[in-house]
């Protein structure tokens, strides 16, 4: 629509004018057909009255945990997107180490007195150890897999992150076998308590705080220290960062790092809250939360938040609320098919994501 | 010159070559044997017979391949090795993967070679599809283990299965069996009115749950939610909403392995399902890491029953001696039995010259795998319906309780036994 403008007057403008309308008036019809499509399915869905209200709340809930999760390992997607215009395909696979990491540290420390005695403290140091793996794992990425191609085609960073991704996925089953690995039972975090109507698990609520923490932090980093200065310089054109005296190379490294410890933090979240992990857990995660990358608009730090959160709301609320009140059959087994057309849809509305500006391609 | 004479001397043998080739003895063969419509396989005197085997013998479902390898190679050392006086048996062994594009090329490398007599697999119904797709052209007959699908066969109603291919038989059971089984245990040792059932898409979980969905429901229950989640899932909770709204006695879920343990955990949560008694898998679910999990204690679990009896016995010693392990899967007998039936079927059609050659018409083996009838198996007693059920279906149910802390303790605590009616 914007682009309208940018046409130059002259003989093309006839054609284009005339071609137009029909593609928007198309896109419009998409739109409202999908709109209406979801308010058909909400409004028959809820006065069936199938799911009594504390059941709907529920569902806000888990959708609220389970997006927590995607955000933060989504940070780490839009932040390397943002300084290299490049995506991580290996950052599901680093979010895994920290799942696997969590698992052998609180399995380890279950066997403690510590354990029983003091639960926060111990979570607090499989904490530490799953976001230092995972910073290391990432650095370890960047180093070896991807500065060496800085400057190649865009394509071929892309091609070595899948490389790298398999590397790591099977590095880990020949290590760690395939068997699926459980996480220790957390005493403190089992049950549930009730605030203001909403029945929220424990273990959830430290998912939902201890993901806005780290998040907060995250932004205050980026936001108002020297290095957090230099990864946005660096993001909005390298050349000029270098001509200012930052180490860009430095820099990269560090949003890797920073990236890596919010995938291994998500990790550690993502075992307590389904307390299984396997040397593949980290495939679907990771798309799911490049998805919410890109949903919230690629390369804006609350954008990965936002897009998280609107994700993993989509997918709890999606299946019971707009596609049993159409009718669909088994339809949690369309969860993910949700997840994606809620992508294609809000790119239809907003081609740049929920928080998401235009970025210049030639960037980076 | 010399060139000259040599051509004429091999022009001479290779002309008398001929007339030998069609003398007394190919007459002889032609009055006796005239292959069928779907042609035969010959065998040269002292030469082997093929037989294919179709099994997943890699990647996660490897022991459901492997358990009836291992006993086929039992099966071939009890006939001693020898089929037909002085043919020996030879395999061939193809992996299936478990999935239709393992089974397409397994089918296509058996169907290659036409010394292929019959084939022992496959191990997963998804795998069955393909490779009858390309056998039954071929004519080749396939008999199951492991196969369960009701498309592969009929749904024991004279309806016959959408994937049924001539040539097709199994002595697993009718996953028709299974779900009837499920559903008479909970509907009348339970007491449940209403269930629910859980699938993930899998042509085998989907097959069960429905099964076990009609069958409840004819027997007077209600199924209060049939869903499905999709593999990889991990977030069950949302699903389980749904399923705890609709309040449930029971819930059916013949599911596997991780997403069977991530709703378990989570089912906890609910209170409407956190009662473990609620709870009911299948056979996908009986493994030692499932068992374990804390939840699964008081769990139901329904799967074809173990043979009893002491030729079952025996084999189970001779796999343990051979293979320094118990048997790994469920099936081994099922397919020892298939492979039994082959013999038998071969010795019945086969026939013999008196120089040893012995012609097998692929079709006359058909018919006679299709006329076996009160064979007595180590799973019991065998006998093929048209569409190559052939199973004597006996299915278990167990109870994980505290007091069960392997899988084979878990499997003898038999609350129930479903032993179908005849169906003809």
């Amino acid at each position: 629509m914007a682009r309208t403008n940018l046409v130059p007057p002259g003989p093309v403008v006839g054609k284009r004018a005339f071609q137009l309308p029909i593609v928007d008036g198309f896109l419009w019809l998409v739109r409202i057909a999908a709109i209406a499509l979801i308010l058909v399915g909400a409004t028959r869905s809820i006065a069936s009255a199938r799911l009594s209200g504390q059941q709907w709340r529920d569902l806000v809930v888990f959708g609220i945990a389970q997006g927590s999760v995607y955000a933060l390992v989504a940070l780490g997607y839009t932040m390397v997107y943002g300084v290299l215009r490049f995506i991580n395909f290996a950052h599901g696979e680093v979010f895994m180490i920290g799942a696997m990491t969590g698992y052998f540290v609180t399995d380890g420390l279950a066997r403690t007195a510590l354990w029983e005695a003091a639960p926060f403290l111990s979570l607090f140091i499989a904490l530490i150890c799953c976001m230092t793996v995972s910073a290391l794992v990432a650095l370890l990425l960047e180093r070896v897999a991807y500065r060496p191609l800085r400057g190649a085609p865009r394509l071929i960073p892309f091609i070595t992150a899948i490389g790298a991704s398999f590397f790591l996925q099977y590095t880990m089953a020949s290590l760690f076998g395939t068997s699926v690995k459980s996480y220790p039972e957390v005493e403190v975090l089992t049950g549930s308590f009730t605030l203001l109507g909403f029945r929220v698990l424990r273990v959830h609520l430290l998912v939902i705080v201890a993901a806005l923490v780290i998040m907060a932090g995250l932004y205050l980093y980026v936001e108002k220290t020297k290095a957090g200065k230099a990864m946005r310089a660096v993001s909005e054109d390298q050349e000029t960062a270098k001509l200012m005296g930052i180490n860009v190379d430095r820099t990269i490294a560090r949003v890797f790092g920073v990236g890596g410890a919010m995938a291994g933090a998500a990790g550690l979240l993502f075992g307590l809250v389904f307390q299984n992990v396997f040397f593949l857990s980290g495939f679907l995660p990771g798309i799911k939360a490049f998805t919410a990358a890109v949903l919230g608009g690629i390369g804006n730090i609350p954008g990965a938040a936002v897009g998280g959160l609107t994700l993993g709301m989509v997918e709890s609320m999606g299946p019971s609320l707009v596609l049993v009140g159409l009718g669909i059959p088994a339809a949690h087994q369309l969860k993910d098919v949700v997840a994606f057309v809620t992508l294609v849809l809000v790119l239809i509305f907003r081609p740049t994501g929920i928080l998401g500006e235009r970025v210049s391609e030639d960037r980076g | 010159m010399g060139t000259r004479r040599y051509q004429f001397v091999a022009c001479l043998v290779g002309a008398l070559a001929l007339v030998g080739a069609a003398c007394a003895p190919e007459e002889q063969k032609a009055a006796e044997f005239t292959p069928g419509p779907l042609g035969a396989v010959t065998v040269e005197p002292g030469a082997p017979i093929k037989i294919g085997l179709i099994q997943a013998i890699s990647g996660d479902t490897a022991s459901l391949g492997q358990d009836q390898v291992r006993a086929v190679e039992i099966a071939i050392e009890d006939k001693g090795g020898n089929l037909l006086e002085q043919h020996p048996i030879r395999t061939q062994v193809e992996d299936d993967l478990c999935k239709a594009e393992g089974g397409t090329t397994a089918g296509q490398k058996l169907a290659a070679d036409p010394q292929i007599v019959a084939v022992v697999g496959s191990s997963c119904s998804g795998a069955a599809v393909p490779a009858m797709e390309i056998l039954s052209g071929k004519g080749i007959v396939m008999i199951s283990g492991s196969n369960t699908s009701p498309r592969l066969t009929s749904d024991l109603r004279g309806k016959q299965g959408d994937a049924y291919k001539l040539g097709y038989l199994r002595t697993a059971h009718n996953d028709i069996i299974q779900g009837l089984a499920a559903a008479n245990f909970a509907f009348q040792k339970l007491g449940a009115k209403r269930a629910a059932t859980i699938h993930d898409g899998d042509p085998y979980t989907e097959g069960l749950a429905n099964a076990f969905g009609s069958s409840f429901k004819e027997l007077g229950g209600t199924i209060s939610l049939a869903t499905a989640i999709s593999k990889g899932d991990t977030d069950m909770r949302p699903v389980l909403t749904e399923v705890a709204a609709s309040k449930p006695d029971v819930v059916f879920f013949p599911i596997f392995q991780p997403e069977a343990d991530f709703i378990v955990k989570q089912a906890k949560g609910f209170p409407l399902l956190a009662d473990t008694k609620k709870l009911f898998g299948a056979d996908g679910l009986l493994s030692d890491t499932f068992i374990v999990i804390g939840q699964t204690e008081g769990m139901y679990f329904s799967g074809p029953a173990t043979p009893t009896g002491a030729t079952y016995q025996e084999l189970v010693a001779k796999y343990e001696k051979k293979f320094g392990e118990k048997p790994i899967q469920a099936f081994h007998a099922h397919a020892y039995d298939a492979v039994n039936m082959i013999f038998a079927a071969i010795e019945k059609s086969a026939v013999k010259e008196s120089n040893g050659t012995v012609h097998i018409d692929r079709q006359k083996l058909i018919d006679a795998m299709h006329a076996t009838k009160d064979y007595q198996g180590l799973t019991g007693t065998l006998t093929c319906d048209k569409f190559g059920d052939c199973a004597d279906a006996k299915i278990d149910v167990v109870q994980n309780t505290p007091t069960e802390k392997t899988i084979d303790q878990v499997r003898g605590n038999v609350l129930f036994t479903f032993d179908p009616p005849e169906t003809g």
